[in-house]
């Protein structure tokens, strides 16, 4: 038996395991990988930042007994009817369609029960989330599927989307298997075509015909809805000086872990900037141009628990929003279906086709039989309950530093765990005074 | 018959007085539009409204069931989303005339420009001169008459909406292709260019639509747009 020492065979950095079946997988078929979902990538978060608690200069706020305040109004700047919520956490935009008219209800039952707004999506309204929903902001898309007077005058806020943060200049498909009679129907489309949705608006171009298109907006609802305009993690500084002056109310700023029912990955993973990226240039423009907390800012994309929440707050958002793990609220990727996830190739945690409509959670799909997997009513409870978890956490977090309300949180109470975060944030690298960028250093 | 001084009452006096009517039946002249936006939008039941003179952006946007005539020219955006009712222009229209459009009859005597009944959905528009470039563009449903000229890329991308054009069409785009013009298309041609009060014969007129080839992604048709 040869015993000389063998080099141990090694993977390639490059070309790992993963790269190469995509390879593959693309040679086999001639198509790139359309999936949903958000960035998988890993990428500066707000994992990275740290809060620095009370001390010696500062006292914190009896954890169980003192008042911390967490509602917030958006829409304050020309709406004459701004919206109110009792948390600072939203349910961003999605569509039915993508997802299943239940999945929609139990949104705007969670919703209405933690006292927060939901959002429709491409594809029009549905009664199932206008009548669950106490408040119900209507998406104003590229498409204008089911767009119609009489819902954008039962909406209590208006949002025009520019973009989304997982495909900032991306359109996107909603493939024919899940083009139901219903859902053709609400999109003046044949069933079971492919529906595309545009990327840009077939009415405007540019911030200076937006300024004309709001103000029509304004126009047919009497002035009384907010207007919010979203955009995707590009280029936060300018998109939102621009949003202001085309005269929003508020600001969605959706980073690039933000989901989509569907688009390419390619396109996910290398389009769009990190939601921690995007915070900071965008209050910073909110700032410059006097309107930080006039024109109020939400923040979603990878939002996950109360520690986010409490950072992007600190960071100068008014509120945030979440999508991705409402979804999982609802019961999306749970492990109970961990079998049938298998089957299709997956595991629980990693299923993103939601295009095909074979989810087996009942969530992303139009097939009646797996909808009905999904009890509107519970999924609601869990989705009120995990936003009030939420919502405990970042008060928790706001007391330990001293806070009577969220928004008192500010840069100056966190730290950044790596110089990118650092960077980003624009706070102080932990265990010094310096970030990258910082005048003086 | 009511006549309101745009300019002297201004534009939120303008649309909340006609909103309010809209159903009565009334009529309204709207005097001194001078090329103001958002004119006359979301009128929301049967009402008679002119306008004298040319508007801006997105005159008679959403409109429901008002007949509005601009004795003009018209923005970018006229008749936008429109879901019922007529909206004539004498004059022509600027880009994006009938986007996205759910109903009615969207006519005009004079030109249209590009995108002309950009992702229409069920509207009707009847054009007498020509129309600019990538008119009907994604156009879901509804009818494009053109009594004159097509610009280039003439209903690219287009699903189930029909075109009739009369003269010449400088090029189609991606998946439109020229049709047979059966009888029913004959007779649908026919009570539009009635109701539009326009001049010509049904017989002088082609017809386009979708060929359906790219209704559902296929990898091979990747380098058809």
């Amino acid at each position: 038996m040869d015993k000389t020492p063998k080099t141990e065979p090694r993977q390639s950095w490059t070309f790992s395991r993963e790269v190469n079946a995509e390879i593959r997988r693309a040679a086999a078929t001639g198509i790139y990988d359309i999936r949903g979902g958000g960035a998988k990538r890993r990428v500066p978060h707000f994992d990275d930042l740290l809060f620095l608690g009370a001390s010696m200069s500062r006292y914190p706020l009896e954890g169980y007994r003192e008042k911390c305040d967490t509602s917030v109004t958006l829409g304050t700047r020309f709406a004459t009817k701004p919206i109110e919520l009792k948390i600072p956490v939203t349910i961003a935009g999605m569509s039915f369609g993508a997802l299943s008219g239940a999945a929609k209800e139990a949104l705007g039952r969670g919703a209405t029960l933690a006292g927060t707004s939901t959002t429709t999506g491409d594809g029009g309204m549905t009664e199932e989330e206008r009548g669950h929903s106490e408040k119900l902001v209507y998406q104003y898309l590229p498409s204008r599927y089911g767009m119609n007077p009489d819902d954008l005058r039962r909406a209590d806020a208006i949002e025009i989307v520019v973009g989304q943060g997982a495909k900032p200049g991306g359109g996107g498909m909603l493939l024919g298997q899940k083009i139901t009679e219903r859902v053709a129907g609400m999109r003046d489309l044949p069933q079971g075509v492919d529906q595309r949705s545009a990327c840009r608006h077939p009415d405007w171009t540019g911030p200076d015909d937006l300024e004309i298109k709001i103000l029509e907006l304004r126009e047919i609802t009497n002035w009384e809805k907010p207007i919010y305009i979203k955009i995707g993690g590009a280029r936060p500084y300018y998109d939102t000086a621009l949003a202001v002056k085309a005269g929003a109310d508020v600001v969605v700023l959706d980073g690039m872990q933000g989901g989509t029912a569907a688009t390419q990955d390619v396109f996910i993973e290398n389009v769009g900037q990190p939601t921690l990226a995007c915070i900071r240039p965008a209050v910073q423009a909110l700032q410059d141009l006097g309107m930080h907390r006039e024109v109020q800012l939400v923040v979603s994309g990878g939002v996950r628990t109360g520690a986010d929440m409490a950072k992007a707050l600190a960071l100068g958002a008014d509120a945030v929003a979440i999508g991705t793990a409402a979804l999982v609220a609802l019961g999306d990727n749970d492990p109970k279906w961990e079998a049938e996830y298998q089957a299709m190739g997956t595991t629980a945690g990693a299923y993103d086709d939601w295009h095909e409509g074979r989810d087996p959670a009942g969530i992303t799909t139009q097939d009646p039989a797996l909808a009905a997997r999904l009890d509107p009513v519970a999924a609601g409870r869990r989705l009120r309950n995990y936003l009030n978890v939420m919502t405990l956490e970042c008060q928790t977090i706001a007391r330990a530093c001293g806070k009577s309300h969220v928004h008192n949180l500010e840069p100056e109470d966190l730290c950044a765990l790596t110089m990118e975060a650092a960077a980003m944030a624009r706070v102080p690298l932990a265990g010094t005074e310096w970030w990258p960028g910082k005048a003086g250093f | 018959m009511s006549v309101l001084d745009l300019q002297a009452m201004g534009l939120r006096a303008i649309n909340t007085t006609l909103q309010s009517a809209a159903g009565s039946g009334d009529s309204f002249t709207i005097a001194n539009p001078r090329g103001s936006h958002a004119v006359a939008v979301g009128l929301d039941g049967p009402l008679n409204v002119t306008v004298q003179g040319s508007t801006g952006y997105y005159c008679a946007g959403m409109n429901k069931e008002a007949e509005i005539t601009v004795e003009g020219s018209a923005g970018p955006g006229l008749a936008e989303n429109m879901m019922s009712g007529t909206v004539t222009v004498t004059g022509d229209a600027s880009q994006y005339a009938g986007a996205t459009g759910r109903g009615g009859l969207l006519n005009i005597r004079g030109n249209a420009s590009s995108r002309c009944g950009i992702s229409m959905k069920g509207i009707d528009i009847v054009v007498h001169g020509n129309i600019g470039h990538m008119s009907a563009f994604m156009a879901q449903k509804g009818n494009l008459v053109v009594l004159g000229d097509a610009g280039d890329a003439l209903g690219d991308s287009l699903y189930e909406a029909r075109i009739f054009v009369r003269g010449k069409v400088a090029s189609l785009g991606a998946d439109c292709v020229e049709k047979e013009m059966r009888p029913e298309h004959l007779e649908i041609l026919a009570d539009l260019l009635s109701r539009a009060g326009a001049d010509a014969a049904p017989g002088e007129f082609r017809r386009y639509g979708s060929a359906r080839n790219l209704y559902n992604f296929n990898i091979d048709h990747a380098d058809q747009y």
